[in-house]
């Protein structure tokens, strides 16, 4: 029997005890938290704090060493075409085809989506004008700019009406005005469409500005949670970036570096792109 | 006409047509072994066996196209997960086994085309294959592009990053063309050379192409299609496994 969608209680994430190890290195440690349904929740941490790594597991792109997920009443582990038809997903890297047209690359995860095709249609009108790049739609990806690009992930990611949009740093690398756009549309959708947001980001000011709830994570635990005004007034500072600091110390991170950064360099050599 | 596997195919071959310098680039290397050794080595093959060398060559560069540019569109699976758009394709709610079928049918796709462009040229430079056979032809082109760019989806969902592509080029791809029967017969090549080609899964793809066009055979086309729809069947199989198991 198809199972419905957790409407019963008002959380459409929760997770309980969530650990991941790499080998020895223990990325997560023990997590729990909860996502209350159409809230906008940032997850804030240093690099390499576990942030993206949590990410994977609650999106099936990773499993979890022990503990448990739902995802709008899905297991991520079992249940996995109806979770990743709950959500979806602007991750921190760019994760479009820079040799296909925004619209073709929109019709694409509209298909592999299952969207049906009068719908898919008008939604994917709607949202490329909902993002500005309605009259861009038959240029190349590869011709746009990054804030253009970021702008078309986001607007793909809302082609199949996910009840959760996960956001990796959406505003990564993008100007003061695009990164304004974009949290504007994104707090549209979340009034309009009731949609859940879940967001990591490293801009403070911008937690502050848009998100319900925070937690802080370092060293794969959650060392606190709550509103940005709550998170002030416990550690007595007046912004939200001072609290962050506070609670996570003045040590700079090493991110991993990858293969795939020695990759990127060799791909753009062997193809000759910029 | 909406299914992932159509939409996937159609990514891969409108990809391919938008990249003009890479057709006419993977044109060079068969274009330049037809003529170099068809026209250098000519004289020499009628000497010895009797009849065109071009003739016996055109097969076998066919298969080359087909071998380097199906082997090449399995490898790409290594920049779409550099480029990141592996990411959008794995969490969507579609099976990896539709995805890698999409795939593997787009690749195909483009290394027919590039085989296809030979074979006109090859029809100019006053090539002659035998038309009633040319379905048969194209039945084995089919299972050359299947056969490689699932080998090369294969190995490329191994691989993290380019760094192993030289080794590919120069221990696999290489070997595979040259020990395959594509460059001369294999009937009065020394025995150790032929035990080899034995083993390697394009002697019996350019043998069943060259009987198609040419009537030349080694085998036979019965067994060079049972040979080579096998070797597919399971290398598909290999490569759907090995994609199933790529972790981002």
């Amino acid at each position: 029997m198809p199972k419905k969608s957790g409407e019963k209680n008002n959380n459409i994430i929760e997770v309980k005890n969530l650990v991941k190890k790499f080998g020895d290195f223990i990325a997560v440690a023990n997590i729990s938290f909860e996502v209350k349904k159409g809230e906008i929740f940032a997850f804030l941490g240093p690099n390499g704090a576990g942030k993206t790594t949590t990410i994977k597991m609650l999106t099936t792109l990773l499993e979890p060493n022990s503990g448990t997920v739902s995802i709008n009443g899905f297991n991520p582990q079992k249940e996995k075409d109806e979770t990743r038809k709950s959500f979806g997903i602007v991750f921190q890297d760019p994760s479009l085809d820079d040799d296909l047209t925004a619209l073709e690359n929109m019709e694409f995860h509209g298909i592999f989506y299952g969207v049906p095709d009068k719908i898919r249609k008008e939604r994917i009108e709607y949202l490329l004008k909902f993002v500005g790049l309605w009259e861009r739609k038959d240029d190349l990806v590869k011709r746009f700019s990054g804030g253009m690009k970021r702008r078309l992930e986001i607007a793909r990611g809302l082609i199949h009406h996910p009840k959760i949009l996960f956001l990796d740093e959406p505003t990564l690398g993008l100007d003061p005005q695009t990164r304004n756009h974009l949290w504007e549309y994104i707090k549209k959708m979340n009034k309009e469409e009731g949609m859940t947001v879940f967001l990591t980001t490293h801009y403070m000011d911008e937690a502050d500005r848009v998100a319900d709830r925070i937690a802080v994570i370092d060293h794969g635990k959650i060392i606190n949670h709550g509103t940005a005004s709550q998170l002030k007034k416990e550690t007595k500072t007046n912004n939200l970036e001072d609290a962050f600091l506070k609670l996570t110390g003045h040590g700079i991170r090493d991110e991993d570096a990858s293969a795939k950064d020695n990759l990127r360099s060799h791909a753009r050599l062997w193809r000759g792109r910029k | 006409m909406n299914s992932p596997v159509y939409i996937m195919w159609l990514r891969q071959v409108k990809k391919y047509l938008r990249s003009k310098s890479r057709i006419i680039g993977s044109l060079g290397q068969p274009l330049l072994f037809l003529f170099a050794l068809g026209f250098g080595l000519g004289s020499l093959y009628k000497q010895a066996e009797g009849g065109s060398f071009i003739d016996f060559l055109v097969p076998g560069i066919i298969a080359m196209s087909i071998l380097f540019t199906a082997m090449f569109a399995g490898i790409e699976v290594i920049w779409d997960r550099q480029f990141g758009f592996l990411k959008e394709t794995l969490i969507a709610p579609v099976s990896r086994f539709k995805i890698m079928l999409g795939r593997t049918f787009g690749g195909t796709t483009t290394a027919i085309f590039q085989g296809i462009i030979v074979l006109i040229i090859s029809v100019i430079i006053g090539f002659r294959p035998d038309l009633l056979l040319l379905p048969v032809a194209l039945l084995f082109m089919i299972l050359i592009g299947l056969f490689f760019t699932s080998l090369g989806t294969a190995l490329a969902s191994k691989l993290e990053d380019m760094q192993g592509f030289q080794l590919i080029m120069n221990f696999l791809i290489m070997p595979t063309f040259f020990l395959s029967g594509a460059l001369f017969p294999l009937g009065t090549a020394p025995e150790a050379l032929k035990i080899v080609s034995y083993f390697n899964p394009l002697t019996y793809g350019v043998d069943g192409l060259r009987g198609a066009l040419t009537g030349v055979l080694q085998f036979g086309i019965p067994v060079d299609f049972i040979v080579c729809f096998a070797l597919t069947g399971i290398v598909l199989w290999i490569g759907s496994e090995m994609f199933s198991k790529i972790q981002i």
